[in-house]
């Protein structure tokens, strides 16, 4: 597949590169970038071979990279399956997931691992990095194999979905996790302070009746996390950011030079605890959705660096999951079709520049789970997502890829959306008109 | 007059109006239940479907009671004896039951916002006799109803609601009703029990019995839940009987012709002396006499009201 770009706005923070370029793919791989590029020695049947693309107006980035994602096979695939996962990622313009082990089997093991990667690869239409379980079956007692999993294609190691509640625990994966350069990724929850609850604690909850879950669950844990990472001097990986408290923590671990990173999800600086007000389950996720306080800090730490990745938590869930007693209904938002879009409102609202957007979503992904991706240098693979800035479109979840229909955006407008996704060469997803 | 919607969810979505609209229709209820034949044919060939999907003695006989007194066809369902235990979904059970065409269906819950999720799924008129901790609007709507005939107005009454605030749909229904209607809220139980940000709500928040109570025109005692609680939240009901509960010796911080009341059931001895319970400032069996007329009034107003 030969593929020549043009005329795109090519964003592309590794190279320090912003402005109008044309790009050429050959082999899956970036073969050149540059403006008006033409082929060496291109003769009429070599310009023949190549399919060329306008793509003025677009902007061009490094292909992004959800680095938090519920594929749910195998065991869940009533919920989403890897192909209907990946489908939902291309169309959300992603070129890359890595994928939480809460499966059924959990992924404790080389073979689960191996399997999600075989079915990655037979869907061919993005890479699928699986995180693998820090404990054997998340149950928090014992390691898992951290050398065989990393052997078997395993990025990073998460109990994720519960926290590592056992201290000792938490230490010594740590160390064995940085003595392999593996990152944990942690889920940050005292699951006996949120016990019961099932919204954030709040004048909300007190009003609507609902068991609070406190945001102090979520800040003694980030606070534990983060000292043992000091004190062992390991990388600790912070997932789903929800409170200030969290984000205050973390920033003052980075000002001491802890090895700590941290992500959120889009649903943290769009929308706030009052959107639980009718019980719609479609809201219920975990982290909850907090204060409007918390947004801000949120913001607030996309803008200063102190949450590096933006990642969706894609968690899809069948209608049985969801249309139930608000108690009752399983937490999590399918998001791998509207987070993009809706980072790009930080863009528009000037929080973050465009390049700031394509660290949080290609870039700090790619070096945290040291993945060599999220650039667009010659010789890097083609991975490319497309994105039309001015496109406004209406979030419709009967039409999502995802099997997963559990939204609470569903028909909000948006403006900004990806319009073509490329790996490895290959159009994964395209709302071009010449190239559908 | 009418009520606004078709449902009754909670006191929060109530006008002042509509309150006192209320209110009024049970007044004129109350002389039925005295008679030697309790009944009028005003919705005569209607079904009213009682969902109690949580235990209940008195909201759930008050309701039988209220649609059979008004001529009504009245079904009760329990969960334990439906096809809930079967695996079968509220929200199926609520679509077989909207597919008999009732006319109310009353439903109580264990988990707030039950009676939203049936309201978004049924054409027929939905009663919420108690959600989860949310709300009990009929409870706080008889309970004003005790209050009016007790002291003539709301405005300027001084309030003192007691007990385990946090996990209580009974204390929420009255904040707001209470406080719509001009009277001055103060919530009264031990730190542990109190939920976050209560006095945004519009009320004094205290953890001390004592100072709640004084100089209060109306007291009403909330039941320990035991069946609502996880460990931790306070020792031991020894401790809770002895500095929160009601009895003769704190009681006496009121005004002399304080009112004491009780949602039920009480626990004797715990947040209530006996003698306190069945002694002349209590008006608790007057609460549940004025149950009865507020769900005629409900479900003759949700019915068409003709």
């Amino acid at each position: 597949m030969k593929l020549l770009l043009k005329g795109g706005r090519v964003v592309d923070p590794s190279q320090d590169i912003d402005a109008a370029m044309d790009v050429l793919i050959e082999n899956g791989k970036i073969a050149a970038i540059g403006q008006h590029i033409l082929p060496k020695n291109a003769s009429k049947q070599k310009t023949a071979s190549y399919r060329s693309i306008d793509l003025t107006g677009l902007v061009i980035t490094p292909g992004l990279i959800d680095m938090h994602t519920h594929l749910r096979e195998p065991g869940y695939e009533y919920k989403e399956t890897i192909e209907t996962g990946s489908r939902a990622a291309a169309a959300g313009g992603f070129t890359s997931v890595a994928c939480m082990p809460n499966t059924q089997p959990v992924n404790d093991s080389r073979s689960v691992t191996e399997f999600i990667r075989k079915k990655a690869t037979v869907c061919g239409l993005v890479n699928v990095y699986p995180i693998a379980a820090v404990s054997v079956g998340s149950k928090g007692t014992n390691l898992t194999d951290f050398r065989d999993l990393k052997d078997a294609g395993a990025v990073a190691f998460s109990d994720d979905g519960k926290p590592v509640s056992n201290s000792a625990l938490m230490r010594r994966a740590l160390e064995y996790a940085s003595s392999i350069d593996m990152p944990i990724v942690c889920h940050c929850e005292d699951t006996q302070l949120s016990a019961g609850g099932s919204m954030n604690e709040g004048l909300v909850s007190t009003e609507i009746g609902l068991n609070p879950i406190p945001s102090l669950a979520e800040d003694v844990m980030t606070a534990r996390d983060v000292i043992i990472a000091a004190y062992t001097n390991t990388l600790c990986h912070i997932c789903h950011v929800s409170t200030a408290g969290a984000v205050d923590i973390i920033r003052n671990a980075k000002k001491k030079d802890v090895r700590v990173t941290a992500e959120t999800a889009p649903h943290y600086f769009t929308l706030t605890d009052e959107s639980l007000r009718q019980y719609d389950t479609a809201s219920k996720v975990n982290p909850p959705l907090r204060t409007a306080e918390d947004l801000i800090a949120i913001k607030e730490a996309l803008r200063d660096g102190t949450i590096d990745a933006i990642a969706s938590d894609h968690a899809p869930h069948a209608l049985t999951d969801k249309e139930v007693e608000f108690d009752l209904a399983a937490s999590g938002i399918t998001g791998l079709e509207t987070s993009l879009s809706l980072s790009l409102e930080l863009v528009f609202a000037g929080i973050l520049t465009l390049p700031q957007f394509v660290e949080k979503m290609s870039v700090n992904p790619a070096t945290i789970l040291k993945l060599p991706k999220g650039t667009l240098r010659a010789g890097a693979d083609a991975d490319l997502t497309i994105i039309d800035l001015d496109k406004t479109w209406a979030v419709d979840k009967s039409k999502f890829a995802s099997r997963g229909r559990n939204t609470p955006f569903d028909g909000r407008r948006m403006k900004g959306k990806a319009v073509m996704t490329i790996m490895g060469g290959t159009v994964t997803y395209s709302e071009i008109k010449d190239y559908a | 007059m009418k009520l606004a919607s078709k449902d009754l969810l909670g006191i929060k979505d109530l006008s002042t109006e509509e309150i006192h609209l209320i209110l009024d229709t049970a007044e004129s209820f109350i002389e039925v239940s005295t008679r030697e034949i309790k009944k009028v044919p005003t919705l005569r060939g209607k079904t009213i479907v009682n969902l109690f999907l949580e235990a209940s003695t008195r909201t759930r006989t008050s309701f039988e009671i209220a649609g059979k007194r008004l001529s009504a066809d009245t079904i009760n369902i329990s969960s334990s004896t439906s096809s809930i235990v079967k695996g079968e979904t509220l929200i199926d059970t609520a679509k077989n039951l909207e597919a008999m065409n009732p006319d109310i269906i009353v439903i109580r819950h264990s988990s707030a916002g039950s009676p939203h999720i049936i309201a978004r799924h049924v054409r027929q008129s939905v009663i919420n006799a108690g959600d989860g901790a949310h709300e009990h609007p009929t409870q706080a709507l008889l309970d004003m109803m005790t209050i009016r005939s007790k002291k003539g107005r709301f405005e300027g009454l001084k309030v003192a609601i007691c007990g385990d605030i946090g996990h209580s749909r009974v204390a929420r229904s009255n904040i707001y009703a209470l406080n719509k209607l001009g009277a001055s809220v103060t919530v009264a139980g031990p730190a542990t029990m109190m939920p976050r940000d209560i006095e945004q709500m519009g009320v004094t928040a205290c953890c001390k019995l004592e100072d709640a109570i004084v100089d209060a025109d109306i007291i009403m005692m909330l039941r320990i839940q035991l069946e609502r609680q996880t460990e931790h939240i306070f020792p031991s009901l020894r401790e809770y009987a002895a500095y929160f509960g009601l009895n003769r010796n704190n009681i006496i911080l009121a005004k002399k012709d304080v009112v004491v009341m009780h949602p039920g059931p009480v626990n004797r001895g715990v947040e209530l002396a006996p003698d306190i319970a069945d002694g002349p400032y209590s008006v608790i069996l007057d609460q549940v006499a004025n149950g009865v007329a507020v769900r005629m009034a409900l479900l003759y107003l949700l019915s068409g009201g003709n």
